[in-house]
């Protein structure tokens, strides 16, 4: 009898919540949305959040809220997003490292990129720079592979920190010329660029946000860009494929991903808004002053992003292993 | 020289806008407010705080920022001197002789003279900053991990030497501290050291944690075991809120040698404005007529350390404003505002944007001015804050301290943490070991490794580097020198002793 009861009691509870997540479903949102970003204030990935979501937050009638969770290298924020309760209220800036180099990076990783989130869309990439002090003999980027490839282990690269973007984008480029330069980590790109600006290292890796004063400056060198096409920002930097060295394509991604099982409607919505923002000129304009490469139609949308999230796992974790 | 004073008339004309100097007053405000309140860092607060700024006016949203990160160091000596608890690492040194001196009823002197010698140091580094920006960029540049390390070196000397007593003791705290910053991921590979698989150790235990327990906790632990009547003694002996004719004579120098340490440290990335304060005291102490004084709460112990840490809060805006590079994590957020506004910050910002660099510039002086207005009133009622009978006033204390830890990474582990570092403290205490330096070592003790090891992978391993290199050579003949004074006494003592027998 008693059972009879708790089991009608259930039922009838199940009933009621159904029907609840269908209707959260439609009138979604009702109230703010957060949106988690597993870095400091201020960073690459927190402007991007900053200005996509603020548009975003027009278009779905309620505020995107940022919230920074930092540390361990953004996985920190990455684990709180996965284990936040997938109805859409809760969604995360990834990026480059916490949903792809992380994989490699951290052998105790908490979730698995490509398997416990929902890919929303890919919001906008920062290309990345081959960067050198400004006395290095090199000229282009020919002569640049020439000499890292004489010097090899006589060089000095500058990196932020072991699995940062400037890290692994570094290794990848190392990989590729079969070099192995001697690593120096700083913590955080501001000192590695100092020391690059100070002449303390021959060149590192590093996104265009933080390289476009002292490029338009004289004080460092660029080579090339990791991109397929050049950037406004830096119109006189040629891509590595006009300037010879095609197989390093690399820019370091932010992208909205929603926990596990977050219903489809409710990504679609949250994707739909992304989409709009990035065709919005005051964004795309406010992305581009900063350097940042803004996805083309083909490239945003959730399966655009499963993919790049299944083939970066499959691309950063071989040259990480091999060379940490 | 005629181009200086233009620019300068055109940053005031910003900076005396009404909006920005409300943005000025408001920075100045909140910066005094985190300083006093223990815990709450500066970090902490305009990471806070950034997000509001980005509906701001760029300009303003800087001005304000900058104004609590400079408001923060006034307001950061309040608690060394009142309750023994450093509010940032750069007012540890404060501590020593500071809270003698309230202690012995001078608080309100101590004070004063804290927020004299802060606004004349930061009047000095911000005309340093606007007439000197440029060419001083050139020697940060020059410092590279070998001369990081054996600046780190020299600071930790001065720990060696600000020491009251024993010298041996004094080391041990220092390697001591040097273990403690050792804990968390390691800056090569990422694995972690001594963190026993607890996630909250792998980056590292924060310096408000070390701090809050091993100065506020272990200090509010040794009262409580006083006897009522001898705390009483110590609040009924207040004097006089203003410093004496003779305190300003005596502070005069030092508040003019801390303000130039501070200003040349302060340039330096990383550990400058910290190693200035440490800096300034130890010189004054060596060049003192009575250095067995110093630590016993003498008014020069507090005016250099905080002249100097306030010049070099100013002067570290340097290498933002001129390289676009952030020479700490306050900068970095900094960073951060500049890039939301869509301002690039680096080499162009003082030719493409004049009034932005020279209004900062200019705010930076007014800021200072409203700091020493809001400052000098508030000594009279912090002091009687004294007043309140302690069995009141240290339950808040704790209070404060619990919130303020917990909220820097809304961790409990941290408070847990501050609060072991309070028992830890409270033994220190007991066995005569100072906590002072091994706070020092344990802000340094970072740097210190990364830098060695940097210098040591550039020069493949060769050691030489710290001697071949002239900066660096030059300041590790600096530390041999410091630590051979430092030991003479205990040399002569020990030979003297001899003689006797």
């Amino acid at each position: 009898m008693i059972k009879n009861l708790v089991g009608a009691l259930l039922s009838a509870a199940l009933v009621v919540v159904t029907a609840g997540a269908a209707q959260a479903q439609s009138d979604y949102p009702k109230r703010n949305i957060v949106m988690i970003v597993p870095f400091a204030a201020g960073g690459p990935t927190d402007v991007v959040a900053r200005i996509v979501s603020e548009h975003m937050s027009r278009t779905l009638g309620q505020t995107v809220l940022i919230e920074n969770v930092a540390g361990a290298g953004g996985t920190t924020g990455a684990t709180r997003a996965m284990r936040a309760a997938n109805d859409g209220y809760t969604v995360i800036m990834g990026h480059m490292g916490t949903h792809a180099a992380a994989v490699a990076l951290y052998p105790n990783l908490a979730y698995k990129p490509d398997v416990d989130f929902e890919p929303v869309g890919m919001a906008a990439g920062t290309p990345i720079l081959i960067l050198a002090k400004k006395d290095l003999p090199a000229k282009d980027l020919k002569e640049f592979v020439a000499y890292v490839k004489a010097n090899n282990e006589k060089l000095n690269m500058a990196h932020a920190g072991v699995g940062s973007v400037s890290h692994t984008t570094c290794l990848l480029l190392s990989s590729i010329l079969q070099v192995k330069p001697i690593a120096v980590p700083f913590q955080g790109t501001g000192p590695a660029m100092n020391a690059l600006v100070g002449g303390q290292v021959d060149y590192m890796c590093d996104q265009i946000v933080n390289a476009v004063p002292q490029i338009q400056g004289g004080t460092i060198k660029a080579y090339a860009i990791g991109t397929p096409e050049r950037s406004p920002v830096l119109p006189d930097v040629p891509t590595t494929t006009e300037a010879g060295l095609p197989q390093y394509q690399a820019s370091a991604w932010n992208a909205v991903f929603a926990p596990k099982g977050t219903p489809k409607e409710i990504v679609q919505k949250l994707a739909d808004a992304l989409d709009k923002a990035l065709d919005d000129p005051a964004v795309r304009k406010r992305l581009l002053d900063l350097g940042s490469d803004i996805p083309g139609k083909d490239r945003r949308g959730p399966q655009a992003l499963g993919t790049l999230v299944k083939n970066e796992i499959a691309k950063w974790t071989p040259i990480i292993k091999a060379n940490m | 020289m005629t181009d200086l004073f233009a620019n300068l008339w055109l940053g005031f004309s910003v900076a005396a806008h009404p909006y920005n100097i409300g943005f000025c007053l408001l920075g100045a405000l909140v910066g005094t407010l985190v300083g006093v309140l223990p815990g709450i860092g500066t970090v902490a607060t305009v990471a806070m705080l950034l997000p509001i700024t980005f509906g701001l006016p760029p300009v303003g949203a800087l001005i304000m920022l900058a104004g609590i990160y400079y408001g923060a160091q006034y307001g950061g000596s309040t608690t060394s001197v009142l309750v023994n608890i450093p509010g940032e690492a750069t007012s540890v040194v404060t501590c020593l002789d500071g809270h003698q001196m309230a202690r012995k009823g001078r608080a309100g002197a101590a004070l004063s003279i804290a927020a004299i010698g802060s606004f004349l140091a930061g009047c000095v580094a911000t005309v340093l900053v606007a007439a000197l920006g440029v060419p001083l960029t050139s020697i940060a540049l020059l410092f590279g991990p070998a001369e990081y390390f054996s600046l780190m070196v020299l600071g930790l000397i001065f720990a060696v030497v600000l020491a009251k007593g024993s010298v041996p003791k004094a080391i041990a705290m220092i390697l001591l501290g040097l273990l403690l910053s050792m804990i968390g991921s390691d800056l090569e590979t990422g694995a972690g050291r001594m963190t026993f698989d607890i996630p909250e150790l792998s980056d590292g235990i924060g310096f408000a944690n070390v701090a809050m327990g091993v100065f506020g906790f272990a200090e509010i632990i040794r009262n409580l075991e006083m006897s009522q009547e001898s705390r009483d003694i110590v609040q009924s002996k207040i004097t006089g809120l203003m410093p004496t004719r003779q305190d300003l004579i005596d502070s005069a120098g030092p508040i003019a040698r801390g303000t130039i340490l501070g200003s040349l440290l302060g340039i330096l990335p990383g550990g400058g404005a910290v190693v200035a304060s440490f800096a300034a005291y130890t010189f004054e102490k060596r060049i003192s007529k009575h250095p067995e004084l110093f630590g016993t709460g003498v008014i020069e112990g507090v005016a250099a350390p905080e002249s100097a840490n306030n010049a070099a809060a100013q002067t570290s805006f340097i290498p933002l404003l001129t390289l676009g590079i952030p020479p700490n994590a306050v900068m970095a957020l900094m960073v951060g505002a500049m890039t939301i506004h869509g301002i690039v910050p680096g080499p162009q910002v003082m030719t493409k944007q004049p009034e932005l660099f020279w209004g900062m510039i200019a705010s930076m002086w007014l800021g200072n001015l409203m700091l020493v207005i809001i400052n000098l009133p508030l000594v009279g009622l912090w002091v009687t804050l004294l007043r309140v009978p302690y069995r009141l006033l240290f339950p808040s204390i704790i209070v404060f301290c619990c919130i303020g830890i917990y909220s820097i990474n809304n961790s409990p582990t941290d408070v847990i943490i501050a609060a072991t570092f309070g028992l830890v403290g409270y033994w220190l205490a007991k066995h005569d070991f100072e906590p002072a330096p091994l706070v020092l070592a344990f802000v340094l003790g970072p740097l210190m490794e990364e830098n060695l090891r940097r210098a040591m992978l550039i020069a493949r391993g060769d050691a030489t580097v710290f001697v071949t290199r002239p900066i660096s050579a030059g300041l590790m003949l600096i530390s041999l020198t410091l630590l051979v004074i430092a030991m003479l006494p205990m040399i002569r003592k020990r030979r003297d002793e001899v003689f006797v027998e």
